[in-house]
């Protein structure tokens, strides 16, 4: 049934085919590069969960923004999916400080009801709409190919969405430069940050406001709720290789290109589809990762596996 | 008894009218676009006309039970992300369920689904006992992954086995096409258990759940308790995914108990409202989803669910968010209105109670106010009929055309004297009972005075055995001239 060279060769065998697997390849090696320098922070920062509550909460504003504009173009459907986010955050600190609520269930209650909310209006509308719910949820990486050319000044150019990408991937590099030692620093140490005089909340605003805008670059391509294991992946990865934020910031490349080249053969070998494939390629290098890597992987770090031998039991908190 | 009887009847019949209002409107609107005759169908729906319908109903309700009830749990127990977790992660377990059995087998798909479930929250608990991982990092990873596995598994059947596979696409948002009288009794025996075992071990889940330490301490077995929960809300999670879909579960075990939440503090009662309100919104998203075709029924659900969580937050008479808002303005209103009227008794001790009424620059510069704001004061005063104004004309040689006269009324006059009476008793008491110095009593007897009651001054009053003089050497108004009212002739003599 498996045949290793076949499944490799395959997908590059003809020139057609070549053109338009790299298309799929450089997508997602750009979608999987921007969600993972993003989620660096988001995951030092322990907000992973808020990661996904934000990745479920702009359905509403892009589903909006969509039946009012009528298009799938990055611009308006950003705004939209931008409001929604930063609304789906405020909603969920004001639950949390103003009612008894406690986080998990402000955060479980409010993105439920926005992603709900969203499917509904989707669904109410689904008659004139190409988007369908199944690709809000595992996405449509494979379509890339088809996306119209872009014409710039009466010259071709090539996928548009491959250049809609870029430009997010590029600004989201961009911005992680040139902010980095604000990232750091707020990241890690608030009062620090407090007493160098930076603005703590504006910068937590920015990267929800950079979470939101690769989000919605991203989930045409790979769906809601996967944008989460781009995120999450590759700074758990290779936070077992190495200790340095700038060297787990730079290993998303390498990463980013495995996840889509693993991603794209297996899903042409087993017929899967191609964002769920690149999760789960991002698994199966996570898991090396994770039980030997040098830098606190499990069967190489005997120390705090012998500290904590003593509590044992089911995983309740 | 009655009375109250009626006033709980009334609350609840407002909060249901809010309720229904925009949900019936909202379905006639949407019906009324696809031009459909939904009075027929909400008739046939209501009266529970037709076999499919009670199927339909009967499962949307249990489902609302069952998750409400665990829900209470899940909450309380601060794991609502974990349930959102776990119920992601039994996706994978229902395409290898199916894939075994090579049918739409229920009790395969649900050892399945159970088995992975299982699986997901013990790598989470792998990861976060043996690696340096977050616990957010974990259940995110265990989420994303298993989604993906699940999607994986589920297209490459759908490929694989050609049309026979339609129904694992309802798994991800639910459907109540094609609901038979079979996938009833998964929830009718899930709803059994969960009440035996509630029933049953209802002090020790409480214990073991909100201390268990001490649970520990007293020769609980805590562990096989939480195990006990996490099978039960595994079964509770994939027994509900059929209707409500694998992203979406969570909410309900979420949303009807916060909402239970806010009702109650007692968790025997958080479970029977939060399983009450999770039938409730499970009929009346049913029914939406049923009067428009292309409403998936699981958000429609949420939907309702989320609705009904806002109008308790906002609405609810005890602790809602709009009566507390109304409350803290009416006493802010109330302390305003009480400390002018303490500034006017002053303004009258001043002049040794000589006349019957004071100017309002008098009373301003008692307040230290500026005349437009003491109007105002007045102003409201008046309104409340607590004071009246007149305007005097002075001699036409003065520079101001007239002059404010102020006078209380007699309830004005109580309340005023009742204030000065408390603030003064207060007073007292600190310096003599507390030894607080007594320039440093009266930023204390200023707050308190509009709250204590008349059986605390009485108090106070027996305490101190019914003093007249306050620290600072001024009268205490005795109830007795308070009784007697305006300005009774002993106050003014012994003044």
């Amino acid at each position: 049934m498996f045949n290793l060279v076949e499944s490799l060769i395959d997908a590059w065998s003809t020139h057609e085919q070549v053109i338009w697997n790299l298309q799929i390849v450089f997508m997602g090696i750009m979608v999987s590069l921007s969600c993972g320098l993003v989620g660096c922070f988001v995951v030092v920062r322990r907000m992973a969960l808020l990661g996904d509550a934000v990745s479920h909460g702009i359905l509403p504003g892009i589903v909006i923004a969509y039946l009012l504009t009528g298009s799938l173009s990055v611009g308006p459907v950003w705004i939209g999916a931008c409001i929604a986010g930063l609304g789906c955050g405020a909603c969920i600190e004001w639950l949390r400080t103003k009612t008894p609520l406690r986080e998990d269930a402000a955060m479980g209650l409010t993105f439920t009801s926005f992603f709900a909310l969203g499917i509904v209006l989707l669904s109410l509308e689904v008659g004139q709409v190409h988007l369908d719910p199944a690709c809000i949820l595992y996405g449509e990486i494979g379509l890339t190919p088809l996306a119209p050319e872009l014409v710039l000044w009466g010259v071709p150019c090539g996928n548009q969405a491959l250049w809609n990408m870029g430009l997010v991937c590029l600004a989201t590099m961009i911005s992680t430069v040139v902010f980095y030692r604000f990232l750091l620093v707020t990241s890690f140490d608030t009062s620090l940050a407090r007493s160098l005089g930076m603005p703590v909340a504006s910068i937590q605003y920015g990267l929800m406001l950079l979470l939101a805008l690769v989000v919605v670059a991203s989930f045409e391509s790979v769906g809601v709720i996967l944008v989460l294991a781009m995120m999450i992946l590759p700074p758990v990865s290779s936070s077992f290789l190495f200790r340095r934020l700038p060297n787990i910031l730079l290993s998303c490349l390498p990463l980013s290109i495995l996840y889509s080249l693993g991603g794209l053969h297996l899903a042409y070998w087993m017929n899967f589809p191609i964002s769920a494939s690149m999760a789960i390629t991002g698994v199966v290098i996570f898991l090396p990762c994770c039980l030997f890597g040098p830098n606190g992987g499990i069967f190489t770090n005997t120390k705090s596996l012998s500290i904590q031998e003593g509590s044992k039991g089911i995983p309740i908190n | 008894m009655f009375l109250l009887i009626w006033k709980r009847l009334r609350c609840a019949l407002l909060l249901l009218a809010l309720f229904w209002m925009p949900c019936v409107l909202c379905a006639a609107q949407i019906s009324s676009n696809l031009e459909q005759d939904w009075i027929n169908k909400a008739f046939r729906f209501w009266t529970f006309a037709d076999y499919s319908i009670q199927v339909i109903a009967l499962g949307a309700i249990l489902i609302g039970i069952n998750c409400g009830l665990m829900g209470g749990y899940v909450v309380s127990r601060r794991l609502s992300m974990f349930g959102d977790t776990l119920s992601h992660a039994v996706l994978p377990g229902i395409a290898v369920g199916f894939m075994i059995s090579q049918s739409r087998d229920e009790v395969a798909l649900m050892i399945g689904a159970t088995f992975s479930g299982f699986v997901g929250v013990g790598i989470i608990s792998l990861l976060k006992r043996y690696t340096k991982m977050k616990e957010d990092s974990a259940m995110g990873l265990v989420l994303s992954g298993f989604y993906a596995l699940g999607i994986c598994l589920i297209t490459y059947l759908q490929k694989s086995s050609g049309g026979g596979m339609a129904g694992l696409e309802s798994y991800l948002f639910g459907s109540l096409v094609g609901l038979s009288a079979d996938d009833l009794i998964p929830l009718c025996l899930c709803l059994a258990m969960i009440i035996l075992c509630f029933v049953l071990l209802n002090k020790e889940l409480l214990l073991s759940g909100f201390d268990p330490s001490f649970a520990r301490s007293v020769g609980l077995p805590v562990d096989l308790l939480h195990f006990c929960l996490w099978i039960l809300l595994a079964f509770c999670i994939v027994s509900s995914l059929q209707i409500i879909g694998v992203v979406l579960v969570s909410a309900l075990l979420i949303i009807p108990a916060a909402t239970a939440g806010l009702l109650t503090h007692k968790m025997s009662r958080l479970l029977l409202f939060s399983g009450i309100l999770g039938a409730l919104t499970g009929i009346i998203g049913c029914f939406l989803s049923f009067l428009v075709e292309r409403l998936p029924a699981g958000p429609v659900i949420v939907l309702c669910s989320a609705f009904l969580f806002l109008t308790v937050l906002f609405f609810n008479p005890v602790r809602g968010i709009l009566p507390s808002w109304i409350r803290t303005r009416k006493r802010g209103q109330r302390i305003r209105c009480e400390n002018t009227l303490k500034a006017c008794y002053q303004v009258l001790e001043e002049s040794s109670f000589s006349s019957q009424s004071f100017s309002q620059t008098s009373l301003a510069r008692r307040r230290r106010k500026s005349d437009a704001e003491i109007e105002r004061e007045i102003d409201v005063l008046i309104r409340e009929g607590y004071a009246t104004r007149q305007i005097i004309l002075l001699e036409q040689k003065s520079e101001l055309p007239s002059e404010n006269m102020i006078s209380l009324t007699p309830s004005g006059w109580e309340i005023a004297t009742r204030m000065i009476r408390n603030h003064r008793l207060w007073e007292l008491y600190l310096t003599k009972e507390a030894s607080y110095a007594p320039d440093h009593v009266h930023d204390d007897a200023e707050k308190i005075e509009h709250i204590i009651g008349e059986k605390t001054v009485r108090e106070l009053e027996r305490i101190l055995d019914n003093p007249r003089r306050d620290p600072h050497g001024k009268l205490i108004p005795s109830q007795n001239d308070i009784d007697r009212g305006w300005l009774s002739p002993p106050l003014v003599t012994e003044k």
